[in-house]
């Protein structure tokens, strides 16, 4: 599921239509969305590098983490720093998103970009019309064969939102998905930190979500100092919820699982076995809900009325017209009978009873005659 | 709580090396006292019940000791005078009064900070600007001294004081963390946080509380004991470490907690 959503960034868009969208969404219950994001940063990155993708370029508008974090991670995973140099612009809008740092020195203008290695500082996160314009230019410095196409990364929508409006972000990246030179677009979006309209208008724009999910749920909903198995858990793994929007207007569900590993991320299938399952399932009441071993081997040796065998013999299933008396038994009967006051069992000690006890003993039996008896069909 | 089994610490023993605490941060390897590394956010979170501050003055007495390879401490104090953490320090065995002296504490006094927010949030703004102009002119003066060259950590005391100052602007109070946290990349800054999570009404407080752990790489939670028994002297330390990126962190376990009691109050 995760090579899906790679090859979809790396093939691009096609002519005429609009790029993929990749929503990454993750919460603090399953705080893995960084980490996805960067797997998918840097292996769309490494695509480009090689020449092995649509896009000649990729612009990453980072605002949650400083430009250096990824030319250290791109080091951490071994890509060669020229190619990535040639194909990887930064805007930086983590170092100083309000000109704060502009207006320390008194300076007259606050927008005033300064080119630093790759990355290019972004002093005014609240105009989204020339944050567009400063991505489109970064990616017009790409070179390539034909019409050159770049890939856009957002690191975190949720600052975004912080300092424009929902409707401004979302023209932002409907607008950037219209743009014929844009190859993709994908971004992280915490969903905790917004109301659920915030990433329902995200995942309406985008061709493919990818939502992270704990893979154990806690019982009260938050994370507590007590949780200690559900907050480690849940650190190191995740539920990988992929949906995928098809061209023809088919909608793809997947899953896998996913695992944190010595800062490498894995991405396996979903095994039941290894699902971890909270034990504490049962309602904390005063009454005992829980069968000890014996009864559980003793509930799965009960033969129940009516069940077929399968085992050989002849079975007749008890139509329950006939009544048996009290201790009698019916010698081509394979099932005991539904009407006796006691179900007896099989002389065989190994299987298990069913024991009814009537209310009352005085209350007299059902009576055996079928009440459809007297109908004339 | 894998491996590891509660052992009670005194308030005003937590000397290297033997502290739980200090190895779960990485502070003090083989014996030598260390500052927090640079490029951390820590994040002290406690309520009523029990109070956190005595991590925070923990973790300033750690950086004032630090070695040669110790760094600088700008503490911005919104919750006590001077005199207060200068009596609490020297029971600790520092004394800040000579720490400030030798220039190795930058003391921020804020218990009056107001800014001028009845005029619109501009002002606001520009209140922040105003603060972290000074943190930041502080921290390059220290950067241009040839012999500073370990970490600075940044404090806040606390965190619900400056969002009072700023009238409830938690918006204003989360730039200017994030332009604090930019420190942490650019200057080789930590910065350490107190902040009280039983103060926010049940709208903000999520999204607010869940902003500042996202932020954070390590969260350190101070709770009374599950009995209740003596939560003014008994409690326990809850430490979150949330970075799975960070390298010194991996062979250690996910999630401590030790039981602490207070002698000295």
């Amino acid at each position: 599921m995760a090579e899906t959503i790679c090859r979809s960034l790396r093939d691009g868009s096609l002519e005429g239509e609009q790029a993929p969208a990749l929503t990454i969404k993750d919460s603090l219950q399953s705080p893995l969305g960084s980490h996805v994001f960067d797997h998918f940063l840097s292996t769309l990155v490494s695509h480009i590098s090689a020449g092995r993708s649509q896009a000649s370029g990729l612009v990453l508008v980072a605002f949650n983490r400083s430009p250096s974090f990824y030319l250290d991670l791109f080091k951490r995973k071994g890509l060669d720093a020229s190619p990535v140099d040639k194909s990887f612009r930064i805007l930086d809008c983590f170092s100083d998103p309000l000109g704060w740092k502009d207006r320390l020195v008194d300076s007259a203008s606050a927008e005033k970009s300064i080119l630093k290695d790759s990355a290019t500082v972004f002093k005014n996160v609240r105009d989204v019309n020339k944050l567009s314009s400063s991505i489109l230019d970064l990616g017009n410095g790409f070179i390539g064969e034909g019409k050159v196409r770049f890939a856009v990364a957002i690191d975190l929508v949720s600052n975004m939102l912080r300092h424009v409006s929902l409707p401004s972000v979302a023209g932002l990246l409907n607008n950037l998905r219209s743009n014929d030179r844009i190859s993709c677009i994908f971004w992280l979006i915490h969903s905790d930190l917004h109301e659920p309209r915030a990433s329902a208008a995200l995942e309406y724009i985008s061709t493919m979500v990818a939502s992270l999910e704990p893979m154990m749920q806690s019982s009260d909903g938050q994370k507590t100092s007590g949780s200690l198995l559900w907050l480690e858990e849940n650190s190191r793994k995740a539920k990988f919820h992929v949906r995928l929007k098809r061209r023809n207007g088919r909608v793809k569900l997947l899953y896998e699982e996913l695992h944190m590993e010595q800062a490498e991320i894995r991405f396996e299938a979903a095994s039941s076995v290894k699902t971890i399952v909270d034990q504490n399932l049962l309602p904390r009441v005063q009454f005992n809900l829980q069968l000890s071993d014996k009864e559980r081997a003793d509930r799965s040796n009960v033969v129940l009325p009516f069940e077929h065998q399968g085992n050989g013999e002849a079975i007749q299933i008890y139509d329950g017209r006939r009544s048996l008396s009290e201790g009698q038994k019916d010698p081509h009967l394979m099932q005991p009978s539904a009407f006796s006051h006691k179900m007896d069992a099989q002389s065989n000690n190994d299987k298990g009873e069913i024991h009814y006890i009537r209310d009352s003993d005085d209350e007299r039996p059902d009576s055996d005659e079928d009440p459809d008896d007297d109908l004339d069909i | 709580m894998r491996g590891f089994a509660r052992r009670e610490r005194e308030r005003g023993d937590m000397n290297p090396p033997s502290n739980l605490l200090d190895e779960a941060l990485g502070l003090g390897h083989g014996g030598a006292i260390a500052a927090l590394p640079a490029g951390r956010v820590v994040l002290v979170e406690d309520c009523v019940e029990t109070s956190g501050a005595f991590v925070l003055h923990h973790l300033l007495k750690r950086a004032l000791s630090a070695g040669e390879g110790g760094g600088d401490v700008l503490f911005l104090a919104l919750a006590q005078p001077f005199s207060h953490y200068d009596r609490v320090l020297r029971k600790l065995g520092c004394s800040l009064s000579v720490q400030r002296n030798n220039n190795k504490l930058h003391f921020f006094d804020m218990l009056k900070l107001e800014f001028p927010g009845l005029t619109g949030g501009n002002d606001i703004e520009s209140g922040f600007v105003g603060l972290y102009s000074k943190i930041q002119r502080a921290i390059e003066a220290r950067r241009s001294k040839e012999y500073s060259r370990g970490c600075i950590t940044i404090m806040i005391d606390d965190l619900s004081l400056l969002e009072i100052a700023a009238c409830g602007s938690i918006d204003c109070v989360l730039d200017f963390l994030y332009y604090c946290i930019s420190l942490t990349a650019e200057l080789d800054c930590s910065l350490v946080i107190l902040n009280h999570e039983d103060i926010y009404s049940s709208e903000e407080a999520p999204r607010f509380l869940s902003h500042l752990e996202y932020l954070a790489d390590i969260v350190i939670k101070t709770e009374p004991l599950s009995t209740g028994l003596s939560a003014d002297v008994h409690g326990q330390v809850c430490l979150l470490l949330l970075n799975n990126t960070i390298d010194h962190f991996q062979q250690r376990d996910f999630q401590q907690t030790w039981a602490f009691n207070e002698q000295n109050s």
